[in-house]
């Protein structure tokens, strides 16, 4: 069945864990979980595929965690913070995976956050929605309450071009 | 009666509480966060809650996806902390206060909100982390200043609860403190965000310009918060930045008008923006407490405003 369609998905770059993919990712994320036991982490590294089987991982579940593609793994329904357990298991920091879900280098990620961060802007929307959320949009409010001085001037009968002079 | 004196609001990213066990706290990055935090330890000291009501997500520590409770109350005597793979934090366990707390699951059950009862449960970096960051930091064998109850909310997987659930699930709590006979004075948390993104390709995200405006209207205008919908968190703030959902269980608990007494905000701690406020319920008038209290708030707010980190555009 293909993947119902939400209005989430048009945000790029991003894999909503959602309940259908919760559903889907419970090997997943179960297997994750393992990880916060030493003698899993032991079992799972000495020989991986067969660990995985505990698991009923799907086919393509199984070779994105073998591959390590943490991107392909929250798309099949893996969240980050169980597959961050897997990241750990490897011996690497949070900025680690971060750097490898973004394509970038961690020196690259690490400047970029220093310097503020990944801007919004051109970040918003894969269909090309590109302005601010209503409740950001200042100039929305700031019109409203110009209109509602503005009906105050009225009632004290000013006319409307003599304010802009 | 109980009742509810003040809320804060804070982030509670992980990688804190980690500068904080590994004594990183006076290396530049890192002195940079606690020291937006300093004034606010001082204020928890000065204030002394006899209790603290902390609403906070787990990071699949005490629940995995077996359970996802969207509301989950820890009504038990003591909160261990939880083993998030590098061992249990060196923080003391968290003493909780039954009583209150099953007072209060009896309470917001009635009213509606339909709460699951946790009389075991591990605690995380997201409850104890925003704990140093307001109580300092505490030894292992010490304990914490005053009990908690934990309030855990389900923001890991899609749907969290709405801005507005959460909002009204504070006013449920405020009623459920005030019908509470014993004398408690009581401190609430809202934690997480704000603005960030730790997953797929667009991890890193950050928005100032949202966070602030959050900040302001959680202060001044709490009711254009609870309009705003999922998809606008998850696009403006990223994907995990919808934890700030959270933020309004505590503001919803206050009064409506409040009085902001600190705020600071600062980017980056580890791959998020930290945010945090502290707002006072306001005085009832006729107390000699209260009609000094305006002035001292104005105070404050002057010191925090000049606290507040100028954002890096």
């Amino acid at each position: 069945m293909a993947r119902e369609q939400h209005d989430y998905d048009d945000i790029p770059g991003t894999f909503v864990f959602d309940a259908e993919r919760s559903r889907e990712g419970y090997g997943i994320n179960m297997f994750c979980m393992s990880l916060m036991k030493d003698e899993n982490r032991k079992a799972f590294k000495a020989n991986e595929a067969e660990y995985l089987k505990k698991f009923r991982l799907t086919p393509e579940q199984t070779e994105a965690v073998l591959k390590r593609d943490y991107n392909r793994m929250l798309e099949l329904g893996g969240n980050i913070y169980f597959t961050a357990k897997l990241g750990a298991t490897d011996g690497h920091s949070f900025q680690h995976l971060a750097a490898v879900m973004t394509g970038s280098t961690q020196q690259d990620y690490a400047d970029m956050m220093l310097k503020g961060g990944r801007s919004v802007d051109g970040n918003r929307s894969r269909a090309g929605k590109s302005a601010p959320a209503k409740f950001l949009s200042g100039r929305a409010a700031k019109a409203k309450s110009a209109a509602k001085s503005k009906a105050k001037s009225k009632a004290k009968s000013k006319p409307k071009s003599a304010k802009r002079k | 009666m109980a009742r509810i004196i003040a809320g804060v609001g804070s982030s509670h990213v992980p990688a804190i509480g980690a500068a904080l066990d590994n004594g990183k706290t006076e290396e530049p990055y890192w002195k940079r966060v606690f020291s937006g935090f300093e004034k606010s330890q001082e204020w928890m000291r000065e204030t002394k809650p006899d209790l603290a009501i902390i609403v906070y997500n787990d990071h699949a520590s005490a629940f995995s996806v077996d359970l996802i409770p969207t509301f989950a109350l820890g009504c038990a005597a003591e909160f261990p902390p939880a083993d998030e793979g590098w061992g249990p934090r060196p923080v003391p366990v968290v003493k909780g206060h039954p009583a209150l707390a099953s007072h209060i699951a009896q309470s917001v059950i009635l009213d509606e909100f339909d709460l699951t009862i946790c009389n075991k449960m591990e605690v995380d970096h997201g409850m104890t982390v925003p704990m140093n960051l307001l109580f300092g930091k505490v030894d292992k064998n010490g304990h914490w200043p005053c009990p908690v109850i934990p309030l855990a909310v389900n923001v890991v997987m899609y749907p969290p609860p709405t801005g507005h659930r959460c909002y009204m699930l504070g006013r449920a709590i405020k009623k459920a403190v005030e019908s509470y006979p014993d004398d408690l004075r009581v401190v609430i948390f809202g934690t997480g965000g704000l603005s960030h993104q730790i997953s797929g390709p667009r991890a890193g995200l950050i928005n100032s310009k949202w966070d602030k405006a959050f900040l302001d209207n959680l202060s001044k205008d709490p009711q254009k918060l609870v309009k705003i919908p999922h998809i606008d968190y998850m696009r403006e703030a990223g994907a995990e930045g919808i934890e700030m959902v959270m933020w309004l269980i505590m503001r919803g608990a206050l009064d409506d008008k409040v009085d902001e007494v600190y705020r600071f905000y600062t980017v980056p701690a580890s791959n998020t923006a930290v945010g945090h406020i502290i707002l006072e319920n306001r005085a009832k008038s006729g107390k000699a407490a209260g009609r000094r209290r305006p002035a001292a708030g104005r105070l404050k707010r002057a010191a925090a405003r000049m606290k507040v980190e100028r954002i890096r555009s």
